[in-house]
């Protein structure tokens, strides 16, 4: 068992009892509960966790939050584990097992280090430039290495088999953060009554008070406020969530960490948790993250963020080094030298300012702090871990260090460059963010929403006036919500003053700019002389930089690098910050598992599935079925020893021998019902229903406005003024729409009622020449003469007792009748026609048949053979558009110029000179199969299958000036050979249609 | 995730909605006395502001019904929601905006 050497005898709010064994790189290590993979590693000494993403330069824990650029590692194995997870962020729990990224073999030995030396050649963009001669080499060579280079971590291969929430949540405020502001906000607002919802990232609420040491004298006010909002009726606590998103009208995402920190997890609890909210007032209360500070060798392990140090020393406990150099451009940083120096570790702080610096300064000196003023770390001596680093003076302009640099012995570097207010939430909420030149730090604008930045975030940083800020904050947003709030009474503390901090947005370096490897955003490796590279080459806005260099595009969106980034192209270019901008803030804060957002619609709950009443029949009789829209179709019946196409055949076969047996419910079933309806019709369908009989149905095509077919179907007229519309399956939802706006936008004078009776009606087809013999024995009350009851008819008609519906109808070209029936009985109509069509070979076939038996007669499918560029002559349909009726939709743009040419694409049918070659859907077709690729392509196969009847295939497709090449040859090229095919008509058999009227 | 307030059911969630896009379009009385360009422009030009934008939305997956409204395209903000055949109330800081009457 390794020792936690760094480990301090007591302190921390980690709990020494209970300790944890977990493994890092397969080494076996110890920490405690309370820990974070992070501070477990520290305490261990481990520093060294990855190597950098383009140079592999050793990389270590940075932070001790969400702003990690460097400690990422891949955590978990398996159909679990997961890359680039930030350590800072990881609690630790038993048996956790991670291990470090971006190396091979090993992360203390890394063969990608080799780029590291390559590095002149692969500064910002070099891939724009590289990578292009020559050009058969990029599919054999680059991209293969590139992809396997490319990239930190490795994504699992095993489908995630945790289960995750969505939660929707309402309130009065949202108070995002719970430091000493949210907690105040929360206070205020909870006890005016209003609804609250407190989010944070931590385990525990605190925030920033966690890294104090026990003693401070908040920490009786944060137990006593957790009691109360723990007790409150109204209030909501959610530990362990972060808040990555601020969408439009207050509507924001949380994401939950439920059973992350668990190690075997909880079967009964989801994995995490998405809390969709929608607050009538928000309260930010994020915080600031500490900016680094931008010195020749920054980024090795063992250089951090000065208040990450104060936090693992304080909140878990740890000393990450023995004697630490800590680099300043403000006060912030002595509270962290004075708890170091406490704590037994030799402390030198290196401040860039000149002066005695404000109260706690002077504090450290009595302390007897070594203190050197007006200089920077200029470098960091160390591989793997910082052993030492230069100090020098630094001039007054910071353009350069005056004199000699000496040389501290150090385990150890915390920088402080600053503090970033936290504004991404308000960022993305629309408020723009406003620069103030005098404290070097973005500030919330006025907000765009129902929002209000507190604290820190709101760049109030002193503690003392936290508070306040967080009250005031929290009895504005409960105000606004319309609750009654009184401001509560606010600690008083001891105020510190400050010196003025300095703006450093660079330290100068003895070595020239493209070797002195001053990173900027470390997760990227883009350094201050990249930044510098893209402004030369002329990407001059912050947008391209960005782009350009990469720099703010990695997991960590630019945490701690994009101001820095901004202030190094203010320097540069001599334009402003203010004036330069910022680029845009998009969520997710922080990363989000895909996992969560999907929740729970995935699998069998990703789409409802819809299923006509006769399903079970289907299922039970070794239907395949196929998805037409959300609705689950027989596509075929197979016996024993047959695959589609044998199936396929027999079907059609049966169909136009005997009688084939369909389930029809799901085509869409649109009731019209009241006076205008016949008019109504008239205005959307191209041809003419005012006289229309009742007991009669019409083929109707439906336009767009633009005159392309967009759907099709028979509508037949029950009554005077009632008929029923049917449309595709896949487009009743579509076309009741389309009727609705017709009817409430345009023509709200017409009377008429449209409602879906698509689910309400199940429906039998049957087809075939031997049909009448079935139907008169399974329906009652109507005569089947054919002159009583001609194809295309609807009569009122029982079966058995039940009231149904009877059609002459088809869609296949033979006889055909369709039974409609009350849904309910739709199974028990089903099974008596199986019953009864024992004595007629009745054969249900599925959609496949159905495909084969309309293309036979030429029958168009629409979204098939049309895609909304097919007008109703381009189909040799133009005798149902009339020519004596008024206006309809789609009428004037039938007569656009376009509409006339005569090299328009149009249908027609294809035989290929091999009767058994069967053309692809979609194939191209060409006049001159020698032609040079890319070659002219004059139309495409729509529909192509093979027809019993004719012994061969048969297809349709539509050509350009299809009907005058009829009896000629075009060609065919599909992937492995050339097809020769006549042009033809459409219809294949029968083409005087004697089966239908028979 | 826009809160869209349907005029018949309250506020609900953008999902429950389709946008028809630009508002107080009137279909032409006689669409064959237009030239094609002009049909073209019934038909494909529309307006596309930065600010106020009148449309119409349909509360799909609820009642069913159309209504119009005044969304700052901006800022998203409804600046007012009324009923499908309404003109357009005045909107706050903006004065009148005239919308036809029918469509």
């Amino acid at each position: 068992m390794s020792e936690q050497i760094n480990r301090l005898a007591a302190g921390g709010r980690i709990d020494r009892t209970r300790p944890l064994d977990f493994s890092f790189n397969g080494r076996a290590l110890q920490g405690y509960q309370g820990d974070t993979l992070a501070s477990a590693l520290l305490a261990n000494d481990v520093h060294l966790v990855g190597r950098s993403f383009k140079y592999h330069r050793p990389r270590g824990i940075a932070t001790a939050g969400p702003e990690e650029p460097s400690g990422l590692v891949q955590l978990g194995v398996g159909a679990r584990t997961e890359p680039n997870i930030r350590a800072t962020q990881v609690e630790l729990h038993e048996g956790l097992s991670a291990a470090s990224q971006n190396c091979w073999p090993s992360v203390d030995f890394d063969i990608g280090a080799l780029n590291g030396l390559a590095s002149p050649l692969l500064p910002s963009g070099f891939y724009y430039k590289t990578f292009m001669w020559p050009p058969a080499f990029w599919n054999r060579v680059y991209e293969r290495v590139i992809r396997k280079a490319a990239g930190l971590g490795k994504a699992p291969i095993e489908p995630d088999p945790d289960r995750y929430e969505h939660r929707h949540a309402h309130c009065d405020v949202l108070v995002v953060g719970a430091g000493p502001a949210g907690l105040m906000a929360a206070l205020a607002a909870g006890r005016s009554g209003a609804r609250v919802i407190l989010a944070d990232q931590l385990p525990e609420l605190g925030g920033c008070l966690l890294d104090e040491a026990d003693e401070h004298p908040l920490a009786e006010w944060r137990s006593d406020a957790l009691g109360e909002l723990a007790l409150a009726d109204e209030v909501r606590l959610l530990p362990r969530t972060m808040a990555f998103a601020y969408y439009d009208h207050n509507y924001l995402a949380l994401l939950e960490r439920v059973t992350d920190h668990m190690s075997a997890g909880a079967p009964s609890h989801p994995r995490q948790r998405l809390w969709k909210v929608r607050a009538k007032q928000v309260v930010l209360a994020t915080g600031a993250i500490e900016r680094p500070l931008t010195f020749s060798g920054n980024d090795r392990p063992g250089v951090m963020l000065a208040s990450a140090g104060r936090t693992y020393l304080n909140r878990f406990g740890v000393r990450p080094g023995r004697k630490v150099v800590l680099f300043t451009t403000n006060d912030s940083i002595y509270a962290t030298a004075l708890d170091l120096n406490a704590a037994g570790a030799e402390v030198v702080v290196v401040d860039a300012r000149d002066g005695p610096g404000g109260a706690l300064a002077l504090r450290a000196a009595t302390a007897g702090i070594r203190r050197i003023e007006g200089s920077a770390v200029v470098a960091t001596k160390g591989n793997k871990r910082v052993r030492a680093v230069d100090v020098g003076r630094l001039s007054a302009a910071a353009d350069r260090i005056d004199g000699a640099t000496t040389s501290i012995d150090c385990d150890l570097v915390l920088m402080s460059g600053g503090w970033n207010p936290t504004i991404h939430l308000h960022s993305q909420s629309r408020g723009r963010p406003i620069y103030d030149p005098e404290r070097a730090m973005f500030l919330p604008g006025a907000p765009a929403q129902n929002e209000r930045s507190a604290s820190a975030c709101a760049g109030v940083l002193p503690l003392e006036d936290a508070l306040r800020s967080g009250a005031e904050a929290g009895c504005g947003a409960a105000a606004a919500a319309g609750f009654e709030a009184d401001m509560p009474d606010v600690p008083e503390l001891d105020r510190d003053d400050e010196a003025p901090a300095r703006v450093l947005w660079q330290v100068p370096s003895a070595k020239p700019d493209v070797e002195s490897k001053r990173f900027v955003d470390f997760q990227n490796d883009v350094t201050a002389a990249d930044i510098k590279l893209a402004l030369r080459e002329g990407y001059s806005s912050v947008e391209h930089v960005k782009r350009y260099t990469t720099t703010g595009m990695g997991t960590d969106q630019g945490k701690t690098s994009n101001v820095i980034a901004l202030g190094i192209v203010s320097e540069t270019t001599g334009q402003s910050i203010a004036e330069l901008g910022v680029t845009t803030f998009r969520p997710p804060y922080t990363p989000v598992t895909f996992g969560a957002l999907v929740g729970q619609n995935r699998g069998k709950l990703f789409d409802p599935v819809r299923k006509t009443p006769m399903h079970v029949w289907h299922e039970a009789n070794g239907a395949v079925f196929e998805d037409v829209g959300q609705w689950k179709r027989p596509r075929f019946y197979p016996e024993p020893g047959e695959d589609m196409a044998s199936a396929v055949d027999r079907e059609v076969r049966a169909t136009r021998t005997s009688i084939g047996m369909l389930d029809a419910s799901t085509l869409g079933k649109i009731d019209l019902q009241g006076p205008d309806v016949a008019e109504f019709l008239n205005r959307i369908y191209t041809n003419a229903w005012s006289k229309l009989a009742i007991g009669r149905c019409r083929y109707g095509l439906m336009l767009g406005e633009d005159g392309m077919v967009f759907d099709d179907g028979v509508t037949a007229r029950l009554g005077e003024n009632h008929c029923l519309m049917s449309t595709t399956s896949g487009g009743a939802a579509r076309v009741l729409a389309w009727l609705e706006e017709w009817l409430q936008t345009e023509w709200p004078d017409l009377k008429v009622f449209a409602t879906s009776v698509t689910e309400q009606w199940a429906t039998v087809s049957l087809s075939g020449p031997r049909t009448r013999g079935l139907v008169d024995e399974l329906v009652e009350g109507v005569d089947l003469d054919p002159e009583a009851f001609p194809h295309m008819s609807v009569r009122d008609a029982q079966v058995g007792d039940v009231a149904a519906r009877l059609f002459r109808i088809s869609f296949t070209g033979e006889m055909g009748y369709e039974i409609q029936i009350p849904a309910d009985y739709g199974l028990a109509l089903w099974e008596r026609c199986i019953e009864l069509g024992e004595r007629y070979d009745l054969t249900p076939f599925g959609t496949e048949a159905m495909h084969v038996l309309r293309a036979e007669k030429g029958y168009i499918i629409t979204g098939q053979d049309t895609d909304g560029t097919a007008t109703p002559a381009d189909l040799g349909m133009d005798w149902i558009v009339s020519k004596k009726k008024g206006d309809f939709v789609g009428k004037r743009s039938l007569a656009r110029a376009d509409m006339q040419r005569d090299d328009r694409k149009q249908l027609v049918g294809l035989l290929s000179k091999d009767p058994e070659a069967l053309l692809e859907e979609g194939a191209q077709i060409v006049a001159d199969p020698n032609q040079t690729v890319p070659m002219t392509m004059i139309g495409h196969v729509t529909s192509s299958y093979r027809s019993p009847e004719l012994g061969r295939t048969v297809a349709l497709a539509m050509l350009k000036r299809g009907r005058e090449l009829i009896g000629q040859t075009v060609y065919v090229p599909m992937i492995d050979r050339t097809l020769a095919v006549t042009v033809t008509e459409t219809v294949f058999i029968d083409q005087e249609g004697a089966r239908l009227h028979a | 995730m826009l809160l869209v307030t349907c005029p018949w059911c309250g506020e609900r969630e953008e999902t429950e909605f389709h946008c028809g896009g630009e508002a107080h379009i009137v279909r032409p009385p006689t669409p064959s006395a237009l030239s094609d360009d002009e049909w073209a422009d019934y038909l494909f030009m529309r307006k596309n502001p930065k600010g106020v934008h009148l449309e119409r939305w349909r509360h799909d997956a609820g009642c069913g019904r159309w209504f119009n409204a005044a969304r700052d395209t901006v800022s998203d903000r409804f600046l007012a929601i009324y009923k499908m055949g309404e003109a357009c109330p005045d909107l706050p800081g903006q004065g009148g905006q005239s919308g036809e009457g029918e469509g």
